[in-house]
């Protein structure tokens, strides 16, 4: 029973997508949504993904200066870690289960509530492909918005192993300088990037999924909310298992 | 005009709909009529595409819905206008937005022009100078004349209005009855309204079709209504003691 509901969700899903991947009515107004999400999903996010890939940075930088460096480890360690770190998962991974928190259930809501409310289905009726107008906007513009966020991250993550090195006296600049600048491979950086592409299409698909086919009120807004960020989550670490195999 | 044709609904085990069949006329203002969970919603939403029927026909202007394809089904949609039970403005946009946003979609006109066709469908429902607020920020019956204007700005050939005095005065009520009446005569519409207010019965019905458990069970005008012998009409319409001394003091 539980297999076929799953299946039923994934076949609505697969669904919804085919109407969301159309050429839109209008350009113009695809555009004009397309920029407003931009500032919505990404834009706003940038000041929450910012402070935590600060702290992170930060933290990862202690843990490894404070508790797992010895006597065998080289000083530069703690950088190397916090950099390959940052590329290589949190920026990526990490800040995509965070997104989809924030993202995702702002998703869900404004479109459940857009549906209990007949919003969607005035749409409809005036012969607008609400799934196309709606959705695709949500997905091109996090997707688009994603590899930014990623950068910033990164940058913010190294930023705060600088900030705690100097401010925390845990170690020298130079050191950490050098852990930062050893053995880097530019592809860790787009592998991030490219994973947190795919989490953005997931964390927006599925969120539209479960906003577009809210069913009720209020209460079925609040599920359909908490139903996205979980599934999404789950998604999101599943896959990352996979892709970061298939990338590496 | 929209002829339904035998049409049939059940939802698992419930008939909701059975065996429909009635007409509803151009340039009048037909009301669809009944206690709740008579069907009424299930009809407007089956004749509107939200919902399909599980048989019959439903024919516009000869067109049955049921047959046509996507890109016909858009086309027939843009001839129609609809004024939900709650309004359902775009929350995120301005009253003007709203008015607009059907002629931004699909009319290939100007800013400018398109602009013009918003503010003389709001003036029309006399809100001219509420353009700039957003739906929040309007009463109840602001909200649902600015629908009317939303509904009315492509100028479709069907007006689909659901409850549309629910939860206003009665005032109010015949404000929107008013507007309804005067905006399907100037336009030659075809309007169907659902309802179970009686004063929009007794004000604008032209042509009513009353649904009892489903099934059609009469359909005439306000005039027939007065007199109809019809007693699960009567139930239904003098329901209130007010209604009932009303129809003693007429005869």
């Amino acid at each position: 029973m539980v297999i076929l509901n799953w299946l039923t969700a994934f076949g609505k899903y697969i669904m919804m997508l085919k109407r969301v991947f159309r050429r839109p009515d209008k350009m113009r107004m695809f555009l004009k949504r397309y920029y407003t999400e931009i500032y919505q999903l990404g834009i706003d996010s940038i000041g929450i993904v910012l402070v935590i890939s600060l702290f992170i940075g930060a933290v990862i930088c202690i843990q490894f200066k404070m508790n797992i460096q010895s006597s065998w480890m080289p000083a530069w360690v703690p950088g190397y870690a916090s950099r390959e770190i940052m590329l290589l998962e949190f920026s990526s991974s990490i800040m995509c289960l965070i997104l989809s928190g924030k993202v995702g259930s702002n998703i869900a809501s404004e479109l459940g509530t857009m549906r209990v409310t007949q919003q969607i289905d005035a749409l409809e009726i005036m012969g607008v492909n609400s799934a196309n107008y709606l959705i695709l906007p949500k997905i091109t513009a996090l997707i688009t918005i994603i590899p930014i966020l990623v950068t910033f991250s990164v940058a913010a993550g190294i930023v705060g192993a600088y900030s705690i090195v100097y401010i925390g006296h845990i170690g020298t600049i130079r050191d950490l300088t050098i852990g930062m600048q050893y053995s880097f491979h530019q592809w860790f950086f787009w592998m991030g990037v490219i994973k947190a592409m795919f989490f953005a299409f997931l964390i927006t698909s599925i969120a539209s999924y479960y906003g577009y086919n809210v069913k009720g009120g209020s209460v079925e807004v609040g599920k359909a909310s908490t139903n996205a960020v979980v599934t999404s989550s789950i998604l999101i670490l599943v896959s990352d298992t996979f892709l970061t195999q298939l990338l590496s | 005009m929209i002829e339904i044709k035998s049409i049939n609904k059940s939802f698992e085990d419930k008939v909701v709909l059975n065996n429909i069949g009635c007409t509803f006329e151009s340039g009048k203002t037909n009301l669809i009529i009944g206690r709740s969970g008579s069907g009424k919603t299930v009809l407007m939403n089956s004749m509107v595409g939200l919902i399909q029927p599980d048989s019959g026909e439903i024919l516009y202007d000869g067109r049955n819905l049921l047959n046509l394809s996507k890109t016909e089904m858009i086309i027939l949609r843009r001839q129609m206008g609809m004024l939900f039970q709650g309004s359902a403005l775009f929350d995120s946009m301005t009253v003007l937005e709203n008015v607009m946003f059907p002629l931004d979609m699909f009319s290939d006109e100007s800013y400018k022009e398109r602009k013009r066709r918003a503010q003389f469908c709001l003036d029309r429902v006399n809100l001219s100078d509420a353009g700039d607020k957003l739906p929040d920020e309007l009463s109840g019956g602001m909200q649902k004349r600015a629908a009317i204007a939303r509904a009315i700005a492509m100028q479709p050939k069907y007006l689909f209005c659901d409850e549309p005095n629910s939860g206003l005065d009665p005032k109010t009520s015949l404000v929107i009855d008013k507007l309804i009446y005067e905006i399907t005569k100037e336009n030659n519409m075809t309007t169907i309204v659902n309802t179970h207010d009686m004063n929009s019965v007794m004000g604008i019905g032209e042509n009513i079709v009353f649904l009892y458990h489903g099934s059609l069970e009469w359909q005439g005008n306000k005039d027939e209504i007065m007199t109809s012998d019809n007693q699960r009409l009567n139930d239904f319409i003098f329901a209130s003691d007010f209604s009932k001394r009303l129809r003693e003091a007429n005869e």
